[in-house]
């Protein structure tokens, strides 16, 4: 622990223990309104059209063929502006992380357009892909297994620097990865460590250090904070939020935790079994969900308060999501969905706008 | 309501190359009949090893335990012989843990499992064992039991394993089940699922429950008391409700205050734990929070705080500078 963690932690502690704790939530709100209404008339940096991600499922081995198609991800579109941050949100198996993966061309998308600045990403031929995934970049869920251990810290940092040759001085190099680990709250002097001698937390940050290291303009956090302790997410969310207002970066934020979303993101896209069901402004979204699956979902997450616990109505949305190779017929969520008539099982519902910039794929609301 | 479990001054220490980890040291808390009790904190602060060691499952070496006692119904199960001890594990005292696909054997089917543990523990014969694994897979909400009893671990989701994992933690009326993060690996549906199914149970069946957790939310829902740990000790414990609304101690205050709530208005930042979680093989006679807290005054570096009483209850906290938080809470609100 360095000296200047400490001082850092007695200032905020006494200053978090003296702050009420929704003192200034009028002006914080504003500030927010701002943040979204930029957001809102800024152009669009990322266009996704009807796409589409089918895996094969094969049988046979020495020839095998392919029997069904797991749909991870079904027609999807949506788009995100600059500037903005969208959050996706749903369950393990839902197609959102396979989402993010199409977008960096990890993927090779079974249809559809990812248009990125005006360009369609696929079909981009190898050369000028390069070029653009300099631009876009990506943090990764587990901060375990996405650091090479047998790097040290510093070589892992200017990787990207060396890929697209943005920095190919050597001591450019070392002097931009010390600025990055100041920048992303670590001390220089790790660049001559290993990912082993470090906590969970601080390998997030190298993480984070590196997809800023070639200087993005767009990047994708999978579940980047989904793997660290509590204590240690905020530090992360503050982070990510300081550097997306300083370099006026553009995230998708795929997450799980609906609390954490709510924080960090203007707008939400919930998906299910591979479709987005609801996509609505952050603040519309939890304040009325107009999807029951979203419904469900909020109401699925236990707040830290037992009195208001106590007073919650828990309504538990009942079995589990089915296999994506076989998905329901009509609306995906009908079986499990309280709502759900006859009409519901045969009728594909429409991704409309319900309200102004609210859309939802329901028949029924 | 009586006593059922109570630990005193328990501690399991870790013998490495590293040096002596101290992964519980000198932890105590009980556990009254048909209770639920949370054990929360953060990766690495002893919650796991403090729940193994009832059942004295912490693999040794590396780990020992070498101090306290953990008395299950006047019995000292620190004391008992290996056979003995054998009877209690889940028959008595039965465990859920984290993940369901690596603590179920994926070579046996679910109903084998199930109806082993009631032939080994309860005499039953082949057809009544058979019988019972029935009525508990339909108990836990798991439809079509009778065909679901012949299947293997991999034809089951998350979910549906974690449903078998209770069934069997059911199988002997225990009178205590440990959950070690029961619902960490679902998905939120289902893990509020999984949590409301343990919570009747529970309640239905009069079992005490000790929840291992580091979600704060989950605790707020069903405890009835709390034990917050920190690097190996408990630093506050009380009602769901003292630890909710009247933290003593600064890191429950900064756990609590760190998390984004979905009830309350945006924060324009988050408050959170600075620093990193402290290193057990490295800890001194201060208090361990000390170098991560706002409050921490020479005093902290030179002993470690005894947990005290706080209030005229049962609510106890580990700090010098307990009164401060306290006030400082209620200046804040």
């Amino acid at each position: 622990m360095s000296a200047s963690h400490t001082i850092d932690a007695i200032a905020a502690g006494v200053e978090a223990a003296s702050r009420a704790p929704a003192s200034n939530a009028g002006q914080i709100s504003e500030q927010r309104r701002q943040s979204v209404r930029r957001a809102a008339e800024a152009p669009e940096l990322v266009t996704i059209r009807n796409l589409k991600m089918y895996f094969p499922v094969t049988e046979g081995a020495l020839l095998p063929r392919t029997v069904a198609h797991v749909k991870a991800v079904d027609d999807i579109s949506f788009s995100i502006r600059k500037g903005e941050t969208l959050g996706l949100v749903g369950e393990s198996g839902c197609g959102k992380t396979t989402t993010g993966r199409c977008i960096l061309q990890l993927e090779h998308a079974t249809g559809g357009e990812i248009i990125y600045d005006g360009r369609n990403l696929i079909g981009l031929d190898r050369k000028s892909m390069l070029a653009l995934r300099q631009k876009i970049q990506v943090i990764f869920q587990d901060p375990y297994s996405s650091l090479n251990p047998r790097m040290k810290i510093g070589d892992i940092i200017a990787e990207p620097m060396k890929v697209h040759r943005t920095e190919p001085d050597k001591a450019a190099r070392i002097a931009r990865v010390r600025e990055l680990l100041r920048l992303c709250g670590l001390d220089p002097r790790f660049a001559d460590r290993y990912p082993h001698e470090m906590s969970g937390g601080q390998r997030q940050r190298v993480g984070i250090a590196r997809a800023l290291s070639v200087r993005p303009e767009f990047i994708i956090c999978d579940e980047a904070i989904s793997a660290l302790d509590v204590s240690i997410q905020a530090q992360i969310i503050n982070l990510l939020e300081d550097l997306r207002d300083e370099f006026d970066l553009t995230y998708l934020f795929i997450a799980h935790d609906l609390s954490v979303v709510r924080h960090l993101c203007h707008r939400v896209a919930v998906m299910y079994l591979g479709k987005i069901v609801e996509l609505a402004e952050c603040d519309e979204l939890y304040s009325d969900p107009l999807h029951p699956y979203t419904q469900a979902l909020l109401a699925a997450v236990p707040v830290p308060d037992p009195e208001v616990e106590r007073k919650r109505a828990h309504k538990i949305v009942k079995g589990e999501v089915p296999s994506p190779i076989n998905p329901p017929s009509g609306c995906v969520f009908h079986p499990r969905c309280e709502l759900a008539n006859e009409s519901c099982s045969r009728i594909v519902p429409q991704f409309r706008e319900l309200k102004p910039d609210h859309w939802v794929a329901c028949s029924l609301v | 309501m009586s006593k059922l479990l109570e630990i005193d001054d328990l501690q399991t220490h870790f013998f490495t190359s590293a040096g002596v980890v101290k992964a519980v040291d000198g932890i105590s808390y009980d556990v009254n009949q048909g209770e639920t009790v949370a054990v929360v904190g953060e990766s690495g602060c002893g919650k796991s090893v403090s729940a193994l060691s009832i059942l004295r499952l912490v693999a040794d070496p590396p780990g020992r335990i070498v101090g306290g006692s953990i008395c299950f119904e006047g019995r000292n199960l620190l004391k008992l012989s290996e056979d003995e001890i054998r009877e209690v594990r889940g028959k008595d005292i039965a465990m859920v843990f984290q993940e369901p696909m690596t603590s179920l054997n994926p070579v046996l089917t679910i109903g084998r499992q199930l109806t082993e543990t009631l032939e080994q523990h309860l005499n039953m014969t082949r057809e009544r064992a058979v019988a019972r694994a029935v009525e508990l897979l339909g108990m836990v909400g798991i439809s079509d039991p009778g065909r679901r009893l012949k299947q293997y671990p991999h034809h089951f989701s998350g979910g549906m394993r974690q449903r078998v994992m209770i069934a069997m933690a059911l199988c002997c009326e225990p009178k205590l089940i440990i959950a070690d993060e029961p619902t960490t690996a679902l998905d939120v549906t289902i893990q509020a699922q999984i949590l409301e199914l343990m919570k009747d149970l529970t309640r239905r069946l009069g079992v005490a429950l000790i929840v291992i957790t580091h979600n704060l939310g989950i605790v707020a829902r069903y405890a009835d008391r709390v034990n917050v740990m920190y690097a190996g000790r408990i630093i506050e414990s009380g009602t769901a409700g003292d630890i909710y609304h009247r933290p003593h101690h600064p890191y429950t205050l900064a756990l609590l205050r760190s998390v984004p709530r979905m009830d309350r208005p945006r924060q324009a930042r988050l408050d959170p734990v600075q620093g990193q979680p402290p290193d057990l093989t490295r800890l001194d006679d201060g208090c361990a929070f000390r170098p991560r807290c706002g409050f921490a005054t020479p005093r902290c570096a030179e002993a470690a705080p005894p947990l005290a009483p706080v209030d005229a209850g049962a609510h106890i906290a580990a700090c010098w500078q307990a009164a401060s938080v306290a006030d400082a809470l209620k200046r804040a609100s």
